[in-house]
């Protein structure tokens, strides 16, 4: 039985990094991987933050999923999500203020992603409350493997950096590094984010997603009235 | 919960009707009315106290950080912070506050200056002046009849004398410090300590290098009007009155007026004029 309950949270838990990751396979929560990922310290703390909200928000929605009316599911899932991240903004102003301040509005946009609120509706609502609890964990790992992937180019080739240490040696302090200025702007985050999944993709073809349409080859086709 | 307590409970008239209560909830079906509205009060209840008890205990240790956050912007401003200097014993080592009244520039000593807080005085009635229109060219609607400037001394004599100014940019009020130095004339640096312009264009007024543009600008020219204000573009160094203007920032022309709105405001009569004329005579 043990055994069972082991593997069956194992891959709860290490599903989302790869194979199915919320950002590269699902595609969910862009904006803040976009908007908080040009230093690893402020990815990093978005990172927990998203995972613990995600994971307790899910336990918590699990615990009262058989006791939650349809008509006002989604609401209540809301409530909850606020709630948490509203605790999770108020405990990083407490104790990490600077890095509270960098991320400022992100924090509070946890209560919109995507990530959190797929796995309350798909996962939390259907399962016990420790694998809920379990599953917003890998999610949350998932989010944060990817962020703090981009993270890691992009405070390394855009400032030289990695935690606010200097790795590369800057040509305006005297060095050899011609910082990459784009990839302190946002969009890098895509060209990342966009070779990261290629990269995945590469690796675990089934991934790749099915065309919507298939173009038909003329001579088969049924629209070949002459 | 011990279990004296869960006696006592036990035995509660009230308790145990909520009890009742609670189990005729449970086993209702989930979709009727009243177990719709039930379930959406008792989550409502519950996490309105996760919050406030989230609010609640935390407040001090917010309160603290802000006040070191400004401590720490006001020893950046006076060009006193360093690398891991202990800011708040840079603070009280070095940095005097005083409280100022705007209208006649006199000092105010019987209140106590560390625990006057200037931008709530702004916002209580009987603490502020409401501005008319032509005066409020930094758009700020009210002020505060008290300001607390810091000043930074050695040898008992002023060394820079730092204001508090604040004026709307774009999208915001922007809060910030101006540092000047003893002879109420030459600037030696601004920052903002808060500010919601568009990052990256208006934004840019904590960029450190636009503001080291700021320092040995001087502030009132030869008829004593304020004189100091941004420009378009770049200054051009070999004309006169160079010395006065300030490069705006790129892009976010409304951001740069706000920045000039308010260092009008704040240098002139209705701010600060005052109070350095009198520095200036007494030094």
């Amino acid at each position: 039985m043990s055994a069972v309950i082991n593997s069956e949270t194992k891959k709860v838990l290490t599903e989302p990094l790869v194979k199915n990751n919320p950002i590269t396979l699902q595609v969910l929560g862009i904006c803040s991987a976009l908007a908080v990922t040009s230093q690893m310290s402020t990815s990093l703390i978005m990172a927990i933050a998203l995972t613990s909200v995600t994971a307790c928000s899910s336990a918590a929605i699990s615990a009262i999923r058989n006791h939650i009316p349809s008509s006002i599911r989604i609401i209540v899932q809301m409530t909850i999500i606020a709630s948490l991240v509203i605790v999770v903004d108020q405990v990083l102003k407490a104790f990490v203020y600077d890095i509270s301040k960098q991320l400022s509005v992100f924090v509070g946009l946890i209560i919109t992603n995507c990530i959190v609120m797929g796995r309350a509706e798909a996962y939390a609502m259907k399962n016990p409350p420790m694998a809920s609890f379990i599953d917003g964990i890998g999610n949350g790992l998932g989010y944060s493997l990817i962020l703090v992937i981009v993270a890691f180019f992009r405070e390394l080739l855009g400032s030289g950096k990695l935690l606010g240490v200097e790795i590369f040696s800057l040509v305006k302090d005297g060095g050899w590094y011609e910082p990459n200025g784009l990839m302190l702007l946002p969009p890098s985050a895509f060209f990342l984010i966009g070779l990261i999944i290629w990269v995945f993709r590469q690796w675990k073809p089934e991934q790749v997603e099915h065309p919507d349409f298939q173009i038909m080859d003329i001579s088969h086709g049924e629209g070949g009235h002459h | 919960m011990s279990n004296g307590i869960k006696e006592k409970l036990k035995n509660c008239k009230q308790y145990q009707k909520f009890d009742a209560y609670k189990e005729k909830v449970l086993a209702m079906t989930n979709d009727s009315l009243e177990k719709t509205v039930a379930v959406a009060l008792a989550v409502c209840f519950v996490c309105a106290i996760l919050v406030s008890l989230a609010a609640v205990a935390l407040r001090p240790m917010q309160v603290e950080n802000k006040a070191l956050d400004m401590k720490k912007n006001i020893l950046d401003v006076a060009g006193l912070l360093n690398e891991g200097t202990d800011i708040n014993q840079a603070f009280a080592d070095q940095i005097e506050e005083k409280l100022v009244d705007i209208a006649t520039g006199d000092y105010v000593d019987d209140i106590d200056a560390a625990a006057y807080d200037q931008r709530k005085a702004a916002k209580d009635p009987a603490q502020n002046i409401r501005l008319t229109r032509d005066q409020d060219i930094a758009s700020i609607k009210v002020k505060a009849k008290i300001a607390k400037v810091y000043l930074v001394k050695k040898d008992n004599q002023i060394e820079s004398i730092i204001l508090p100014v604040h004026g709307y940019g774009l999208w915001s009020t922007m809060y910030g410090f101006l540092a000047l130095q003893a002879d109420g004339q030459t600037v030696k640096s601004i920052n903002f300590y808060d500010q919601a312009e568009t990052p990256g264009l208006g934004g840019e007024v904590v960029n450190p290098n636009w503001r080291a543009l700021w320092a040995g600008k001087k502030v009132y020219g030869e008829s004593g009007e304020v004189e100091l204000a941004l420009v378009k573009g770049v200054v051009d160094t070999a004309k006169s009155g160079a010395e006065y203007k300030v490069d705006g920032l790129a892009g976010a022309t409304l951001t740069s007026l706000g920045v000039s709105n308010l260092i009008q405001y704040w240098m002139s009569a209705e701010g600060f004029k005052s109070y350095l004329d009198k520095i200036k005579s007494n030094g």
